[in-house]
């Protein structure tokens, strides 16, 4: 632990408290040589990981379908969009680190179970216009409750979340124009659409989290200025965003109890299936064991290649060998890579 | 228009292959560095399809038999090391190749003078795991020389000559489809963008030769050409994996004729 020694119950030195919170009243950032009271930092470990870890299991439900996508145009667009997930995991992963924890330590907690990810990516991607539906709903989703981020006390995350939401965003508009392509193409594209959308709709609300008298961090983190808005509140303004945006794509929502209300100035919605979270939350959702089996698969076959890197480097790591890491190839993708 | 055929098609099927490891690959690095690869492939693929026709109904409505591709890049990946030996192959020729080609006056110089900056990171990449899996411990030593031994039978028949990139350049001349590929291919080396094909072919074997002696491993022995595997794939004999390669990423396009994505 980099941080926080000496820092516990009542051995908080005052005028660090002080500072510290002297900064969250005056907006400035935390930055990682501060410092910070041990429940923020274990807040902010936790759910910079559990964002971390969504981004990686994140890559299979869309993954799925890149051997499969029906023109060549749709095929990039889709390769990029993946290999960018595994981008905002490293951000978020080097972030997280900037706290005293390590890529290796996370990664393990999420093999074993004890950090956890986005429920959204427990369902499966069923049809081609899931693609879609998880660009649109679930990118959606994403960005609103990460555009606040971008103002989060924590530097280092804030600054990743800048990064990641105009990828996002990016990707939340790809998705929508995947499905206004096929609800204005023949009647099996257009069904093909609703279907997905009709299946991505409730669980996209749900990622915005409990309800506000169930969240259990929400308070504290609200404090803190690590969260901005409550989670009723940004799922509300996702419903008022999306429901336009599905007129405009000819879909419809699946909600009957979907109207406008005039004295809240805000679209009322039915009640979410709270007892479905919970199950995908305690593992039961459709497609939780594959995601979490297939995850390990992949880091256990690799073993023997992060130990032969290492063993490589360890061998060639003298002054002026320019060897060592397991970065080749990483770089910007070139622009001509995807032509939009 | 063979040649372009021929060129796409080997990005095209590789790039497939190499996004089939999205989600697999041993560390978050390789993530992106493999996507970034089959990223600028399938952009490559893209370029040459649109030479010849429809990029969409060449990928998707073409049978296994009308495919141009070399047998070596339709390979299944296999461990990570059977896929880097993949690379090591075939990103070496696709670079060297692509240089001559953007060193002559060709319908070709200006696409692979662009695609070749690409081409030098992926066999940048390989190189690199190369060295490292060979000199890295037992195991990866022992995966290493064995990807390479497993894939060497399919190197022979990336120097069969392309019809159309032999004389100056001209590609529509000879390009019916259907032709032996190597026919009248030959002996016509040295004029204009003419690609020499026995000089490419010792160019790869010392590149490659020098990667592999570096890593500490050694040149496989085997015959790298037969009666079967020499050009084949550029007469569109494929191996077997290739038609269920073909089946999962056709089945959506041919699904909906017509529908445009």
């Amino acid at each position: 632990m980099l941080l926080g020694e000496g820092a516990r119950d009542g051995g908080e030195p005052a005028e660090s408290v002080a500072a510290f919170d002297g900064a969250i009243a005056a907006d400035e950032r935390i930055e990682p040589r501060d410092w910070m009271p041990e429940d923020y930092r274990r807040t902010l470990v936790r759910q910079m990981a559990q964002h971390a870890h969504s981004e990686i299991i994140g890559m299979q439900p869309e993954a799925n379908w890149i051997t499969r996508a029906p023109s060549l145009r749709r095929k990039a667009i889709l390769m990029a969009k993946v290999q960018d997930e595994a981008g905002h995991g490293l951000y978020l992963y080097s972030a997280a680190e900037t706290l005293g924890t390590s890529r290796e330590e996370l990664l393990d907690k999420l093999h074993s179970g004890r950090q956890k990810y986005s429920s959204i990516f427990n369902y499966p991607t069923l049809t081609w216009a899931d693609v879609g539906a998880i660009g649109w709903l679930v990118d959606g989703a994403a960005i609103t409750n990460q555009v606040p981020l971008c103002r989060c006390s924590y530097g280092p995350y804030a600054r990743a979340m800048i990064r990641i939401c105009k990828e996002e965003s990016f990707h939340q508009r790809q998705g929508f124009e995947l499905l206004l392509a096929l609800s204005r193409g023949t009647e099996a594209q257009h069904s093909m659409a609703q279907d997905a959308v009709d299946r991505w709709w409730w669980p996209s609300l749900m990622m915005f989290g409990p309800p506000d008298d169930e969240s259990s961090h929400s308070a504290r983190s609200m404090e803190w200025k690590i969260k901005r808005h409550s989670n009723d509140e940004l799922r509300q303004r996702f419903v008022d965003i999306c429901v336009p945006q599905a007129e405009a794509l000819g879909l419809t929502l699946p909600d009957p109890e979907l109207r406008w209300n005039e004295t809240r100035g805000h679209w009322d919605f039915g009640p979410i299936d709270w007892e479905e979270f919970r199950q995908v939350l305690k593992g039961n959702g459709p497609c939780n064991e594959e995601r979490l089996r297939r995850r390990r698969e992949a880091h256990e076959d690799g073993a023997w290649v992060r130990e032969a890197a290492a063993a490589y480097a360890a061998k060639h790591s003298g002054p002026g060998s320019a060897d060592g890491t397991a970065d080749g190839g990483a770089r910007e993708r070139t622009e001509t890579a995807v032509s939009a | 228009m063979s040649a372009a055929l021929a060129l796409g098609d080997d990005a095209l099927v590789l790039s497939h292959r190499l996004g089939e490891w999205a989600g697999h690959a041993p560390v978050l690095e390789e993530e992106v560095a493999l996507a970034n690869i089959a990223l600028d492939l399938l952009g490559q693929a893209r370029v040459l399809l649109s030479l010849v026709g429809d990029e969409d109904e060449l990928a998707y409505l073409r049978e296994e038999r009308a495919f141009r591709n070399l047998q070596l890049v339709e390979q299944p990946n296999g461990d990570f090391a059977h896929t880097i030996a993949r690379q090591l192959y075939f990103s070496v020729y696709q670079q060297l190749l692509y240089e001559r080609l953007a060193a002559g006056d060709g319908e070709f110089a200006e696409l692979a003078a662009k695609a070749v900056k690409e081409v030098a990171y992926h066999r940048d990449h390989a190189e690199q795991w190369v060295l490292r899996l060979g000199d890295g411990t037992a195991e990866s030593h022992e995966r290493m020389q064995s990807g390479l031994e497993a894939l060497w039978r399919f190197t022979g028949e990336m120097f069969q000559p392309i019809e159309g990139l032999d004389a100056a350049g001209t590609t529509g001349a000879a390009g019916t489809t259907g032709t032996n590929g190597t026919a009248g291919a030959t002996g016509t080396d040295g004029s204009g963008s003419g690609v020499d094909w026995a000089e490419l072919e010792s160019a790869w074997l010392s590149a490659v030769t020098a990667t592999v002696e570096r890593a500490t491993l050694t040149l496989p022995t085997g015959p790298r050409t037969g009666a079967w595997a020499a050009g084949a794939g550029r007469q569109g004999l494929h191996t077997e994996p290739f038609g269920r390669m073909l089946a999962e990423m056709q089945h959506l396009h041919r699904s909906h004729p017509g529908a445009s994505w």
